[in-house]
């Protein structure tokens, strides 16, 4: 118990980019797709704030009174991340646009018997 | 002073000239902007090629910051080697780019096209230089990003489901590669490549330690394109505008092995990785991917998507030979990504210049046309011998060093397998010669374009040009092997140096 309790941030990190994969895999719809990427990669993102994280630590500020700092790089580093995952994003959703008015669907399962018609 | 900045210029270069080019939105001027830079750039990158040739470093450290706090590129013989690759296959994608571009692009969105071809060409080099590996990272997505929307702009609209599945298979390999850095960064604390080296050695025993090279390794291998992660490629390269085609099969693979060498052994250390089931795995799903590969190929009803599946089966010999993990097959492996990228640059280009004749390159389309094109026809031979193997070729040069490779290791499943390899090559590219030469062209107007006509009557002499400079490179380099063979063995040298090639 104490294992799970301990660890409780990292099994929230897992459940979530398993939640992101599942949706990803399953799901036909593109919209669905592209949400459940976004959901892997936030994931991502909070198993690197939580490497950084300090126990007692406070914001890498130097100030009197504090001698413990949390890790500000993988902080740094995730906002680099993010931008990347909103240009993916943006990108994903810019093509569906242009699925739909190239197909009239999104439909993923549509789209292959369209694919395999012509 | 110059020479101090050349391998951080090499990529600050097109970083400063793409936001330029999207501004100016002029197609003309787009198309020589991308021209120099793309020249300056092999320009550049032979220089640096020749400044490590006799086996030395340079470390260049970012905006003055001492490594491993700062991003640091760090340059030898085998960055040098890729980012010529790079270049050069840019270079040339270039020249062929124009002609092929105003025919198959919207003409108002020629500018923004060689805006984003430029950031793809900045980030591949990019990979290749750079020594942090969190940076590398960010070149990774910034070439991915580039590399998707180009895919989108081919003209069928396939070309869109294929670019939306690039995206989600691309980014969720990215992704794997961002975990696995994460992980390792927990474990040493540091991201810079050469000190990870160092510290990983220490605590190789750690679970933390295997699921971080797990993670990296299939992230890359889905980049890669080797098989069973191939998925995303024969679509991609099938639907994407021709140069597109050109450029991402010669190069954007080509760079993911580049960075799966780059980590087996300067992130993980051969020590650690031959204790792995690694090696076996590769070298297995080598052999399995030149016979899928090849044989999907001889089934397909059109030249780029036999193209395609070709490259899969290619990269399947590049995989088998790092998988040997001996120098002799590593050398094949890197000669095989240097003539791998000459030849199928140059056949995709001959493709190019068929979608440019009569829009399409499905082989009812283009039967007999090689009686019409000659020269075009006879530098696609010279490629496809290549892709062979046939000797005065490069791709006899590197299938033979992979040969002896597999031979020195008594792999004789390999050996074979690699002998069939080439006699299915020999049953496609045959295929294809005789779609092209021995059968009757039945329709003489496709798509409403006359062939003969005065506007499609002459293949453009940029295009030409661009296609016989690559097969003549093709045999050149086939013949004369001494820079490419000094060049791969000194970088394979680095990479069994016992101390990570930290001089």
């Amino acid at each position: 118990m104490d294992y799970i309790l301990g660890h409780i941030n990292y099994w929230i990190i897992i459940l979530l980019m398993m939640i992101g994969l599942y949706t990803m895999m399953s799901k036909p719809n593109l919209i669905k797709k592209m949400a459940g990427l976004s959901v892997f990669q936030t994931g991502v993102i909070l198993l690197y704030i939580s490497l950084g994280k300090v126990t007692g630590g406070t914001a890498p500020i130097v100030a009197e009174g504090f001698t413990e700092y949390s890790n500000p790089l993988p902080q740094v580093l995730m906002l680099t991340a993010i931008v990347v995952g909103v240009a993916t994003t943006a990108l994903g959703f810019a093509l569906i646009v242009r699925i739909q008015e190239a197909y009239g669907t999104v439909e993923e399962d549509e789209l292959e018997k369209m694919d395999s018609e012509v | 002073m110059i020479d101090q900045h050349l391998s951080v210029l090499l990529v600050v270069l097109p970083l400063l000239s793409a936001p330029i080019t999207a501004m100016l939105n002029r197609a003309n001027l787009a198309w020589y902007i991308t021209l120099i830079v793309t020249s300056l750039c092999l320009v550049m990158s032979v220089m640096l090629l020749l400044d490590v040739s006799s086996g030395q470093v340079i470390h260049y450290e970012l905006g003055g910051w001492a490594p491993p706090w700062g991003i640091e590129y760090r340059i030898d013989s085998l960055n040098a080697l890729v980012a010529l690759i790079v270049s050069g296959i840019g270079v040339a994608t270039s020249l062929y780019a124009k002609r092929s571009v105003e025919n198959e692009i919207d003409a108002t969105q020629i500018a923004l096209f060689y805006a984003t071809f430029q950031l793809c060409f900045l980030g591949l080099l990019g990979i290749c230089l750079t020594g942090d590996i969190f940076n590398l990272f960010v070149f990774l997505e910034i070439s991915s990003l580039a590399s998707y929307a180009l895919i989108a702009m081919g003209s069928n609209r396939k070309a869109l489901t294929a670019s939306f599945h690039y995206l989600v298979l691309g980014t969720l390999g990215a992704t794997f590669f961002l975990i696995g850095v994460g992980l390792a960064f927990a474990a040493t604390g540091t991201l810079n490549m050469a000190d990870l080296s160092v510290k990983l050695l220490e605590s190789q025993d750690v679970q933390l330690v295997h699921t971080a090279f797990a993670l990296i390794i299939v992230g890359m291998a889905l980049k890669a394109a080797i098989y069973p992660l191939h998925l995303w490629l024969p679509n991609a390269y099938s639907y994407a505008p021709s140069v597109v085609s050109i450029f991402l099969s010669a190069t954007a693979t080509k760079v993911a092995i580049y960075v799966i060498i780059r980590s087996l052994f300067h992130v993980f250390s051969y020590e650690y990785v031959v204790n792995t089931l690694l090696p076996e795995v590769l070298i297995v799903m080598g052999g399995v991917a030149i016979l899928y590969g090849s044989l999907r190929a001889i089934n397909q009803t059109g030249m780029r998507k036999m193209l395609a599946y070709s490259s899969v089966a290619q990269i399947g010999y590049m995989i088998m030979g790092i998988g040997f993990l001996t120098k002799a097959g590593l050398t094949a492996s890197l000669l095989h990504l240097f003539n791998h990228a000459l030849m199928k640059a140059a056949l995709f280009m001959a493709a190019g210049l068929f979608i440019y004749r009569v829009k399409t390159a499905t082989f009812e389309n283009i039967k007999g046309l090689g009686r019409e094109m000659p020269y075009t026809f006879a530098a696609m031979i010279i490629a496809a011998l290549s892709l062979i193997g046939v000797p005065g070729t490069v791709g006899f040069v590197s299938k033979w060093q992979l040969l002896q490779a597999a031979i020195e290791q008594q792999h004789w499943t390999m050996v074979i397998i690699i002998l069939i390899g080439s006699l299915l090559a020999i049953v496609y590219v045959w295929k294809l010669i005789e779609v092209l030469y021995f059968q009757q062209r039945e329709k003489i107007r496709v798509h409403g374009v006359q062939s003969g006509s005065e506007e499609f009557g002459r293949s453009p002499l940029t295009m030409s040009a661009a296609l016989w400079m690559l097969a003549l490179m093709c045999v050149y380099f086939g013949i004369n092997t001494d820079l490419t063979m000094s060049t791969a063995q000194s970088a394979v040298e680095i990479l069994f140096a016992a101390d990570g090639g930290q001089r």
